[in-house]
């Protein structure tokens, strides 16, 4: 059984749906602009947020794509994917490329603002690459509290006792320097604090080192490869249902 | 023997969903699973679809075990849900290629199937719409070209028809029996629906998990000899015992308002009652058994 048909073929229906919805398109590409603007704005400079701004939209965007998972699921298309005999892994894989690879691109339009927003603009491609990589390891967190998941009503008080205390001890709200001693040990332990990190010092020499960028890139990289391991499991689990 | 069940057995908790199921389907044959809904009907069709592990007991399709050989199997069957699995977003065509990935076809040979398919079900002038956008009747010829892609041996369906009307059904069913004609299919549906048992080549009635009786439409309703009755009363406890008097300790079950018994010569009952219970009865029938009888007979319940 070939692995990069069917994992091809789950990305690439994603990336249609997506952009076969017209009002989702046109959200999805105002919204950094409008995150970056708004936030920034309180901040009272606009430049001071701008890698801030890009890390989460590229967050957000990463777990929020795997939503698609519940609609799946309660429209019958995940059945139809269990009983063919694609290994469950091109489930995973094909998920997290599709919700990745939207995620990666809304944050470049935002990054296409990097000279606006008065950064340096030489390690673009690094920092683009950073963004990938980020895309894709929080998609792959997205997946795993998705999948066990039955309605998005769940999913969304799910991701908001999860997805918003990661992002505020992420080191973009405030710097864990200033942060008390509790507070400074979950930013040390929470992975969204070295993906931060990596793109501010990318865009900006004169960024806070909270850990080098290889450290920032390998705990970024490590966490996904993870939770890719644990997507692979849970998917393999069979699954829980009542009588019918 | 291409499908067989061997001692089924599957509990959820405490609700017993199988309980020692046995049956066998011959190539080329259709087999019905006929239940009411809560039978168990449904939960033998996941097991035979690889999704449900039994907790005892085996089952095989074309010589590989649903549980260990789990890939072999899926290979070989096809697969049609109660519920649509279709991408709504998607063409018709761009769902079917779609699931050739999925089962690793690719190319020209996965066009022309898919071609062909879209012939045989009368949907290719749909190819290039959006699925939303078809009929229910639609939805479900392009859930079975689907199902049929990878040209599967068995064609596992549960309850195709649900939602449909009686025309869309109808036309579905014209689809089965001609596919089954061309390509010799097997094919196992499950069913509450008594005109779509009757279509079966053989049939399983299940109740409360159980296989209650099993055989062919004409066997099951000969299991019962003679004519129903149904007589409509507004009290149909007193009239039971009226019959179980003046009839020789004619036996009868009372539902609804109804009372209902076998007899070995319906008109002549039917007269002599009539006669009999002139006042009591409101409303008085034969008909010869069908197969919602046979079930009621053999569980005390109705479809």
């Amino acid at each position: 059984m070939s692995f990069l048909l069917p994992t091809w073929t789950l990305c690439r229906r994603d990336l249609i749906r997506f952009w076969r919805e017209k009002a989702r398109v046109a959200a999805y590409a105002a919204s950094p602009i409008f995150f970056w603007f708004v936030i920034g704005s309180g901040f009272g400079d606009l430049s001071v947020f701008f890698p801030g701004a890009l890390t989460m939209t590229v967050l957000f965007a990463a777990i929020f794509s795997t939503m698609s998972i519940i609609e799946d699921r309660n429209e019958g298309f995940l059945l139809s994917m269990l009983v063919s005999p694609a290994p469950r892994l091109t489930l995973v894989i094909g998920k997290l490329l599709g919700g990745a690879t939207m995620a990666w691109v809304q944050s470049l339009i935002l990054l296409a603002f990097t000279a606006v927003a008065k950064y340096q603009t030489g390690n673009l491609l690094e920092v683009a690459g950073m963004l990938w990589l980020i895309a894709f390891s929080f998609t792959a967190l997205g997946f795993i509290i998705a999948w066990g998941m039955n309605s998005s009503a769940g999913y969304h008080a799910m991701m908001n006792l999860v997805l918003f205390p990661m992002w505020m001890l992420s080191g973009v709200l405030f710097s864990p320097s200033k942060a008390v001693p509790w507070m400074k040990a979950l930013m040390s332990i929470n992975p969204m604090t070295y993906a931060y990190s990596a793109v501010w010092q990318l865009l900006d020499p004169k960024a806070d080192r909270y850990a080098p960028i290889a450290t920032c890139v390998a705990v970024t990289a490590g966490f996904g490869i993870l939770l890719v391991i644990l997507s692979a499991w849970i998917v393999s689990r069979p699954s829980k249902r009542t009588a019918g | 023997m291409i499908v067989s069940a061997n001692h089924l057995k599957l509990n959820y908790g405490e609700q017993r969903a199988l309980e020692d199921v046995s049956f066998e389907v011959a190539a080329g044959e259709l087999f019905g699973i006929l239940g009411p809904n809560g039978s168990g009907k449904s939960t033998m069709f996941r097991v035979l679809a690889t999704i449900e592990t039994p907790q005892a007991g085996t089952a095989n399709i074309a010589g590989f075990n649903v549980v260990t050989q789990a890939q072999e199997v899926r290979k070989r069957i096809g697969v049609v849900f109660q519920t649509q699995s279709l991408d709504k977003y998607l063409t018709v065509a761009e769902n079917l290629t779609s699931q050739g990935h999925l089962f690793g076809m690719s190319g020209a040979k996965l066009k022309s199937r898919i071609s062909d398919l879209l012939e045989r079900m009368q949907i290719s002038d749909r190819r290039d719409s959006i699925l939303k956008t078809l009929s229910g009747g639609m939805k479900r010829r392009v859930e079975i070209a689907k199902a049929l892609l990878h040209e599967p041996k068995v064609l596992l369906m549960d309850e195709p028809t649900t939602g449909l009307d009686p025309v869309a059904r109808m036309e579905l069913w014209k689809y089965v029996d001609e596919l089954r004609r061309q390509t010799g299919v097997t094919v196992v549906v499950t069913t509450h629906l008594l005109e779509e048992a009757e279509r079966a080549s053989r049939l399983m009635l299940m109740h409360m998990g159980v296989s209650v009786l099993q055989g062919t439409p004409r066997e099951l309703k000969a299991s019962i000899p003679g004519d129903v009755v149904l007589l409509e009363s507004a009290d149909p406890e007193s009239l039971r015992q009226g019959i179980f008097l003046h009839f020789d300790k004619q036996k009868c079950t009372v539902f609804d308002n109804y009372v209902r018994t076998i007899v070995p010569d319906g008109p002549k009952f039917v007269v002599e009652a009539a006669t009999a219970f002139q006042t009591a009865v409101q409303g008085i029938s034969y008909h010869k058994p069908t197969l919602e009888d046979v079930f009621m007979k053999e569980t005390g319940a109705r479809l």
